[in-house]
């Protein structure tokens, strides 16, 4: 299971870096998105992929029994998640402006801040 | 839970949220951004006095012991980037109220400025390494909405280049962490760093790598900084201000922090990575410079060169703790240097309205005194004595010379001769050469607390160059306390390790 996930993983960021290295700015936003979620994937790969319990701690117990799932790795990527979204929608409304104001898809079009 | 540690990012929230509220008024806009920035600048000093006398201050928040929750820890490097952060605000706050336009501060200018220091200062003082991607994140949020306030084309296309690869650096960073996560199991720095020392896998060398290409990025370190002359001269003068001072210093932040707490700088490849990273982001930058013409991108390519000078002190940490304390020394020179003469930048539009060397001229005849302005932290980052700049550089090269780097030490002087190079280019097109006919006449209003402004800020050069010493000393000391990550370490965790 491990090595598939990490094959997805290696794929998603390929393919992330692909669409990236294009000159349209909407695949440029599109390789940003794939980007966020392969590393989403990578640190859920990487934290290890158990079939454990829930962590949760019965009533009359300090610590939960026997052993359980980590819960970290999972807000690790709620939080990369939540974050992810804002800032890939700031992206998609930015590169909306850009395409009003620069009237093209194209990054070959935008070298005026270039030196 | 200690207030000190945790003032310096609740005041700049606070500040933000209550002007948010109060974004009709451009009375309570002005009046909190003044206030914040004053107690910003208080608490810091309050902050930076405790971490003198204490070593380090830790706070846990919400009271969960380390290494389960998230910890704040002051140690001397974080007090004196906040108080830095602190002062920057402060002028920027002053320097706003004079220049940004009515439009500007009602599409929010104000409050995103609060935001970005409060995510500045939360990178500054955190010790967990996931939290401070977070703070990252709060920081980059506001700076994209900051660089693009206005919306004119210019800044499009900067921001598209900044947001990209900005993001970039942040996924590598996140897959950074993921990766350390599963090594080591915990995100505590502390905890981290004794956990590290136990795992012997050539990961650990994998994850540094990619440490080292994120904080790069943000530092604008070579051959990442391409997104930096191609976007800071494209906002508001005030914002451009703001992020020359802080922005890729937070960057340069984290990997003094990272390279000396959780990876030793023991380890040859990542030695050998910071010396040629150090002396390539020199003398890109500064030749970038030289090929310049237009007044904000030529102090641009200067910040990307002044990076070098830091990752030099970081690069022979391990050979020199005079190297170490010289890149502090630095960034402390730097921030308040580079701040102020993109604030003088500004001036110069307003009076001529244009920032290509080519329109500009005459200045000195008009305005001596914006000249002599101009001319102090011209030179001091030139780094002529006696000015803070020099003994930046005389300590950094110094360092360089007792760990025998002879190829960096000939950079780094041949880089301060090209910096040179640079100011008088600006001093003969802007100042001193006829003004060209049809000059633009001076833009209404009054300058007063923009000159009010820049003339603290030089005043502030002159004092760290003339009282080198207390500053020297100061630095020191906290390249002695980065260079025993055991001081932190059990200040976090509450133990020997």
């Amino acid at each position: 299971m491990t090595s598939l996930m990490a094959l997805v993983v290696g794929v998603l960021y390929a393919a992330a870096i692909y669409m990236m290295l294009r000159r349209s700015i909407v695949k440029l936003v599109i390789g940003l998105v794939l980007l966020s979620n392969a590393a989403n994937l990578l640190i859920f790969t990487a934290a290890g992929l158990h079939r454990d319990a829930p962590p949760l701690v019965p009533d009359d117990a300090q610590v939960p029994a026997g052993l359980v799932a980590d819960p970290l790795a999972q807000a690790l990527i709620l939080t990369a998640i939540v974050i992810g979204f804002g800032v890939l929608a700031f992206a998609v409304v930015l590169i909306r402006r850009a395409y009003e104001v620069v009237e093209a898809d194209d990054m070959n079009q935008m070298r005026d801040t270039d030196t | 839970m200690n207030l000190l540690v945790i003032l310096p990012i609740l005041i700049p929230l606070a500040a933000g949220a209550l002007s948010l509220l109060g974004r009709h008024s451009q009375r309570v806009q002005g009046a909190l951004a003044v206030i914040g920035g004053i107690a910003l600048v208080i608490s810091a000093v309050a902050l930076l006095l405790a971490t003198w006398e204490q070593g380090h201050i830790v706070s846990e928040l919400g009271s969960w012991p380390a290494p389960f929750g998230i910890v704040l820890v002051s140690d001397l490097l974080a007090a004196i980037m906040v108080l830095l952060s602190a002062v920057t605000s402060a002028a920027t706050a002053f320097y706003s109220l004079g220049s940004i336009s009515i439009a500007h501060r009602k599409a929010g200018y104000f409050p995103l400025m609060h935001l970005l220091l409060a995510g500045v200062n939360g990178a500054f003082l955190t010790g967990d390494i996931f939290n401070l991607y977070v703070w990252f994140e709060v920081m980059l949020v506001a700076s994209f909405s900051l660089l693009i306030l206005g919306g004119e084309r210019a800044q499009m296309e900067g921001a598209i280049k900044y947001v990209t690869l900005n993001l970039v650096s942040s996924a590598l960073f996140l897959s950074a962490v993921g990766l350390l996560y599963g090594l080591v199991g915990t995100l505590n720095m502390a905890d981290i760093a004794v956990k590290l020392g136990e795992v012997d896998s050539g990961m650990t060398t994998v994850i540094a790598m990619l440490f080292m290409v994120a904080f790069g990025i943000k530092a604008a370190a070579f051959p990442f900084f391409f997104w930096l002359p191609a976007s800071y001269h494209t906002p508001q003068v005030a914002v451009s201000a703001l992020f020359a001072g802080l922005l890729t210093k937070v960057g340069v932040y984290a990997l003094f922090r990272v390279f000396t707490l959780i990876f030793g700088m023991d380890d040859p490849l990542i030695h050998q990575v910071l010396l040629w990273g150090a002396g390539l982001t020199m003398v890109t930058g500064v030749l970038g410079a030289a090929a310049q013409f237009e007044f904000r991108r030529i102090l641009s390519f200067h910040i990307v060169s002044q990076i070098g000078y830091m990752m030099m002190g970081l690069a022979l940490a391990s050979v020199s703790v005079l190297a170490l304390a010289g890149g502090i020394f630095y960034i402390i020179h730097h921030i308040i240097v580079k701040a102020n003469l993109f604030f003088v930048s500004g001036l110069v539009y307003r009076l001529r309205g244009s920032y290509e060397l080519k329109q500009l001229g005459g200045l000195y005849r008009d305005k001596p005194w914006l000249a002599l302005l101009f001319l102090i932290p011209a030179l001091s980052l030139a780094g002529m004595p006696p000015l803070s700049g020099f003994f930046g550089k005389f300590i950094v090269i110094r360092g360089g010379v007792e760990a025998g780097a002879w190829a960096l030490v000939a950079a780094a002087l041949l880089v301060g001769l090209l910096t040179l190079y640079s100011m008088t280019k600006i001093w003969a097109e802007v100042f001193w050469k006829a003004a060209p006919e049809n000059t633009a006449c001076a833009a209404s209003g009054s300058n007063t607390l923009l000159y009010a402004t820049v003339a603290g800020l030089a005043l502030i050069t002159v004092a760290i160059g003339l009282g080198a010493q207390p500053v020297l000393v100061l630095s020191q000391a906290a390249a002695e306390q980065l260079l025993d990550p055991s001081l932190y370490i059990t200040a976090v965790l509450g133990e020997a390790p």
